[in-house]
């Protein structure tokens, strides 16, 4: 597996699936994709750099833990219902706002917060594992 | 930047109107809360220091909303909250009525006096290993299932509870605990499969999965709408989470293996979430099923009694014995449903109460004195009531109420499911809790006798000089008999005044056997 084109390619070809990820993530609310599949993207993309690089550059290129980045995530989900109190709904209650920043109108909403909390839980714990089998590999 | 949430179209035929209210929020709190401060502690799981002190003050709190979420049920009825404002039944919804309000409340005391037990109990390494966050999450998973109004968000709850307890059951990766760890994790996957199953079925036949929606149409069901099959399925997945005979045997070989504090906290916790949904979904909803599959019950509850008994006396590991002492526990509680009289599933109320708090606090016991003696073995105790005579006391205090000896909490719910099984007709079933009760005293006794009355170790005479126990090291100490006490004054309190327990279960009871509240709080009093 580690060819010169492979250890090449792959950290052209894990931004790019990264930036992909983001993109299926953002695209998700009425379109197919969404946070699950973007962060399954995500979670390949480090996967594969770890298979070209070693695991310690995919660690030392996420900075964080991948666990606290699914914790973050799961926080990140669990607060997105809150707002609902000001609001006086029920919890996870889709509210929207649309603020206009540099003359584009935005659509944000809490679903949107609720999806990308998902999409680092799936992630952090994804990477987490497959970084633990490669590592294992490595020995 | 204003917060729009109407666009001009009609919501009312598909969303909430009316505004919640603060006392509404309870009703989500005992999960969002948990789940919220757990991710927070999984981020910081490095600090150690924090670990302790930060899940402790969340589960006091957590103790304070259930309690509170339990007054306000107790006041109002069943409440309902329906996540995401969408109209029941297409909407989750959560819907708390007394059972669950009351057992979330008894499991929030639980978890909080393990949690505090865990200071003493879990070192350093398993605290980096994210024990405390595995804890909250587990406890948001207990909650969940306590308080959810829909079964196949039950189902989401129970596997959320199955994976945190995974978590701990592995925790420290020795040898014991991963052959445990399997056990319980592929028996407990076959059980979730089953679950998952019937709730197909349901789906199917109902076109619904909101528990008080399915009972609304169980009083008409949908011509070929295979209900009987639904309901065995449901009972024998719940019946094997609850570790009821013949599907007991994954839990003795299991619960010894991990930490002391977290068998303590699968002992008071997990089984009984078990109960509870047989409680839910074959009393409440398939109540006609249930009826026809009574006999069954019974059988297995009597089953489930002696043989968890028989297998606690055979047993020389105290954590051994009382994982049997579970399982006998667990029978008593299906005596209660298996009758289904007001009567009986007071008593099984009142029972998955007593048995949360004096599982646990025994588990903790065994603990201590395991960590003074260095062993589990009954053969290698003794001396304890020597070293510390008020640990002793509170211990022979445990051991009667788990017995069910007057006046203490076990006493109570065992005399409801007597009464009620000869008022049932069933005195065999009867017969079975009493001579349970009596072998029951006999295995914990020989607990008492062993570890706690005896001098020394087997083969060391009494009053032997040379047999000194080391005080209670690897912690602070205070907070192992802090815990311990707190649960032991609990299950004195609960024996000494029984009636406000016993009225809380009694309306929970009457709750489930007639559940238009709780499906009034769904969908409104009008349907």
């Amino acid at each position: 597996m580690n060819t010169v084109i492979f250890r090449t390619i792959a950290p052209y070809f894990t931004s790019l699936m990264v930036l992909f990820s983001i993109f299926v993530l953002l695209r998700g609310h009425s379109e197919p994709g969404g946070g699950f599949i973007g962060g399954l993207i995500a979670a390949s993309a480090f996967a594969i750099y770890g298979i070209a690089c070693g695991v310690h550059p995919v660690r030392r290129a996420l900075f964080f833990h991948p666990m606290a980045i699914s914790a973050f995530g799961l926080t990140l989900a669990a607060a997105s219902g809150l707002p609902s109190i000001a609001e006086r709904v029920p919890y996870l209650t889709g509210l929207w706002v649309f603020p206009t920043i540099g003359g584009v109108e935005l659509a944000l909403s809490t679903p949107l917060v609720f999806d990308i909390g998902v999409y680092l839980v799936v992630v952090g714990a994804i990477t987490s594992i497959a970084l633990a089998l490669e590592e294992r590999e490595q020995l | 930047m204003a917060i729009s949430v109407s666009t001009g179209v009609d919501i009312s035929r598909a969303m909430v109107e009316t505004p919640l209210t603060a006392a509404d929020w309870l009703i989500i709190a005992p999960v969002a809360f948990p789940i919220l401060a757990g991710a927070i502690l999984l981020m910081l799981r490095k600090r150690v220091a924090v670990q302790a002190a930060a899940a402790n003050a969340t589960l006091a709190l957590l103790l304070v909303l259930t309690a509170a979420l339990l007054a306000h049920v107790a006041g109002a009825g069943p409440q309902t909250m329906t996540m995401g404002r969408w109209l029941p039944p297409f909407g989750i919804s959560f819907s708390v009525d007394l059972t669950g309000a009351l057992l979330a409340a008894a499991a929030a005391a639980v978890a909080f006096a393990c949690g505090l037990y865990a200071t003493l109990d879990v070192d350093a390494s398993r605290l980096r290993y994210g024990f405390f966050p595995f804890l909250l999450m587990m406890m948001a998973g207990v909650n969940g299932a306590f308080l959810t109004g829909d079964v196949f968000n039950l189902y989401v709850w129970f596997e959320v509870m199955l994976i945190a307890s995974f978590g701990l059951i592995v925790l420290g990766s020795e040898r014991q605990q991963l052959d445990g760890a399997i056990k319980y994790a592929f028996l407990n996957f076959v059980a979730t499969t089953l679950f998952l199953i019937a709730t197909g079925y349901v789906y199917g036949a109902f076109g619904t999965l909101n528990m008080a929606d399915i009972t609304r149409q169980m009083a008409a069901p949908p011509p070929g709408a295979p209900v009987a099959t639904i309901a065995t399925l449901y009972l024998v997945a719940f019946a094997m989470k609850a570790a009821a005979f013949p599907l007991n045997f994954w839990l003795p070989a299991s619960y010894h293996t991990p930490r002391i504090v977290v068998s303590a906290l699968f002992a008071g916790l997990l089984t009984k979430v078990g109960v509870y949904a047989l409680l839910r979904v074959m009393v409440m909803i398939f109540a006609e099923q249930r009826g026809l599959l009574a006999d069954w019950i019974a059988l297995m509850a009597a089953a489930t009694m002696l043989v968890g008994v028989f297998g606690a006396l055979a047993q020389t590991d105290i954590r051994r014995l009382l994982g049997f002492l579970v399982v006998s526990g667990i029978g008593s509680m299906l005596a209660g449903i298996a009758l289904a009289s007001n009567l009986g599933l007071t008593g099984t109320i009142v029972y998955a109460v007593h048995s949360m708090v004096v599982m646990a606090a025994l588990y903790l016991a065994a603990g201590i004195v395991g960590r003074r003696a260095g062993t589990f073995d009954l053969r290698g105790l003794g001396g304890h009531y020597a070293a510390s005579p008020w640990f002793a006391g509170g211990f022979l205090l445990l051991a009667f109420s788990v017995a069910g000896l007057p006046p203490l909490s076990g006493f109570w719910p065992k005399l409801m499911l007597v009464k009620g099984a000869i008022a049932g007709g069933l005195s065999w079933l009867a017969a079975a809790i009493l001579v349970t009760g009596l072998l029951t005293t006999l295995a914990i006794i020989r607990v008492w006798g062993f570890a706690f009355w005896r001098g020394g170790a087997e083969g060391i005479r009494d009053g032997a000089e040379n047999w000194k126990l080391p005080p209670l090291a690897g912690g602070p100490a205070w907070s192992a008999y802090v815990s311990f006490g707190a649960l032991v004054a609990l299950s004195v309190m609960i024996g000494l005044s029984p009636e406000p327990l016993a009225r809380y279960a009694l309306d929970a009871a009457i709750g489930l056997s007639a559940p238009d509240a709780y499906v009034g709080s769904v969908f409104g009093g009008a349907r």
